[in-house]
């Protein structure tokens, strides 16, 4: 790495050089986290099939496989998609506005993967170790909306236009719960950062995580994720019942899968961000030896897995919301029950310390 | 020219283009959206200056909640352009005329002692650990706190006023309280009959 940065400045000059090595290092980085990602994604579809199959006992793909191996009957089937995704025209409708219909999926996809700059996967592999590390992710999940908007409106069609209507309310409103959910987490660890919230969870066991304390946060959040992310129950925008598909009725081939890619790039960042906050990130639950002997990373990837299995769940259990009622549970049940949590929180904090620094307390604040 | 420079002017660029284009542009969904593309851009300039939170709060609030609103509203509209430019040019001159006052009265305040160059000298680096999100905190909670608090009475009048003014109650409307539909148990609705099974004739 040293080699590489001297090589740098020797080629461009010591005011280039630096500035340039820092540049090309973290396009590497990023190429570094968005490649997985995307596997992750393709496989994410390949298990929610197979998942949702096993519950409504059906087999799921079992077709496509690599070099004829039996046993790998239906990995392929997420390479085979996107293959045929790629040869696919992408139509664009009479009357659309090209450059806003074009430009919609991209805007979709663009915050999804931006907003894993600041994640830590470990204590020391992040990308961007920012102050305001939290509020950034909150920042560029609110951004993905426009893609939406953007699609509905300009496909000119109705069907899209309602999708994204719907789309747009929803987001904002359940944008509110999930941030003051996100305000307790804050209020407890001291800290944006992620890397130091997931630090304020240490002390031996999973009873140390903010899961515990923060139970019905954790509920809000979760949910207010799964609603922000535009997944059954709550997948209105998309309502095929009622609106044929909602924002992207009109979008064919790549276009249209790269609306996808965002909504499982989106899930997965909900996952991962809900077990760094709440389920204690890269911390193993019990802090004893057959456990600790497992890196971090793992335990994160098998946090994210287990959560993402639940959003798997609920698509193959649940029927889906009807429009006022998940209004009705953003604005009136949520947003009170976090008010009411922050307030709680900010008097439990204001405890003399002989009380904080007493079990069971101690636990959580220190 | 460093590459802070280069960064710099290219946001420059940007901003000062998409808010022309946010005043010229003919399509009201346009202006909105170059408005948006105009708070991100500002959004990293205020990230050049060490301000990380308020840049982050920029793009979480005015572009993440207020303009999707806004957008939400603007595509609902049916605006008849041709209804909407038909007085330009005899208002033009009043318009002018405001915006001459206005551009003077911003250079009276810019130009002036207080914000020269030697007023402002570069602030130092701060360190890498510094957070200027606690910073504000401090500041707003300690020496701010009652404008502070004004700005937030405000902002609830403001809410119970538009609460108030929308809030109408109609008659007939077929609202179901979803509290009572869950409450509903099986006696209610469900009536099991015991009936002996027949012989057949």
């Amino acid at each position: 790495m040293e080699y590489a940065q001297q090589l740098f400045g020797q080629f461009f000059g010591a005011e280039w050089g630096p500035a340039l090595f820092s540049l090309t290092k973290n396009l590497v980085l990023i190429v570094a986290i968005v490649l997985p990602l995307l596997l992750g994604v393709a496989y994410l579809t390949l298990a929610e099939r197979k998942i949702i199959a096993f519950m409504q006992i059906r087999v799921g793909p079992n077709r496509v496989t690599f070099f004829g191996i039996p046993w790998l009957a239906g990995w392929g089937q997420p390479i085979a998609d996107a293959v045929k995704a790629l040869m696919k025209e992408i139509i664009i409708p009479n009357g659309a506005n090209k450059f806003l219909f074009i430009l919609a999926p991209i805007l979709t996809i663009t915050p999804a993967l931006a907003a894993w700059a600041v994640v830590p996967f470990s204590p020391e592999m992040v990308l961007a170790d920012i102050n305001a590390g939290l509020l950034y992710i909150l920042a560029m999940t609110s951004m993905g909306v426009y893609g939406i908007i953007i699609a509905g409106w300009a496909s000119n069609s109705k069907y899209a236009f309602l999708g994204a209507m719907r789309s747009a309310a929803q987001v904002v409103s359940y944008e509110l719960a999930m941030g003051f959910a996100l305000v307790c987490v804050l209020m407890m660890s001291h800290s944006l950062n992620l890397g130091d919230i997931v630090k304020g969870q240490e002390g031996g066991s999973f009873i140390n995580w903010y899961l515990i304390p923060l139970f019905p946060m954790f509920l809000v959040y979760f949910i207010s994720g799964v609603a922000e992310t535009n997944r059954a129950p709550f997948d209105v925008a998309e309502g095929e019942s009622e609106i044929v598909a909602g924002f992207h009725v009109e979008y064919s081939g790549m276009a249209f899968t790269v609306f996808f890619l965002a909504e499982y790039a989106n899930m997965i960042l909900v996952a991962t961000l809900a077990s760094l906050i709440f389920l204690g990130g890269w911390l193993p639950p019990f802090n004893i030896a057959p456990f600790t002997l497992i890196p971090g990373f793992i335990w994160l990837l098998l946090k994210i897995a287990f959560l993402l299995f639940f959003f798997l769940w609920f698509r193959a259990t649940f029927p889906r919301y009807r429009y006022d009622q998940i209004m009705r549970l953003g604005w009136k049940v949520f947003i009170p029950i976090t008010l009411v949590w922050i307030v709680l929180l900010g008097a439990v904090m204001q405890l003399p310390p002989s009380f904080l620094n007493a079990f069971p307390l101690n636990l959580w604040f220190h | 020219m460093g590459f802070q420079d280069i960064i710099f002017y290219f946001f420059a660029t940007v901003l000062v283009a998409s808010a022309l284009g946010v005043i010229t542009a003919r399509n009201p969904v346009h202006a909105a959206l170059l408005l948006v593309l105009a708070f991100f851009t500002c959004a990293g300039l205020w990230l050049l200056l060490e301000a990380e939170f308020l840049a982050i709060t920029l793009v979480l609030v005015y572009v993440g909640a207020v303009m999707v609103l806004f957008l939400f509203v603007v595509m609902m509209l049916d605006i008849n352009l041709e209804h909407l430019r038909k007085g330009f040019w005899r208002w033009f001159p009043f318009g002018a005329l405001l915006a001459l006052v206005m551009a003077a009265e911003m250079a009276i305040v810019v130009m002036g002692k207080q914000f020269s160059l030697d007023q402002m000298p570069t602030p130092a680096a701060r360190a890498a650990d510094y957070s200027n999100t606690k910073e504000l905190g401090r500041l707003i909670y300690t020496e701010y706190v009652y404008a502070f608090e004004l700005a937030a009475v405000i902002l609830l009048v403001a809410i119970v006023a538009a609460i108030a003014l929308t809030l109408r109650h109609r008659t007939g409307t077929k609202f179901l309280d979803p509290a009572q539909q869950v409450a509903v148990k099986r006696a209610d609705r469900v009536r099991m009959v015991s009936m002996p099974s027949e012989k057949k004739e």
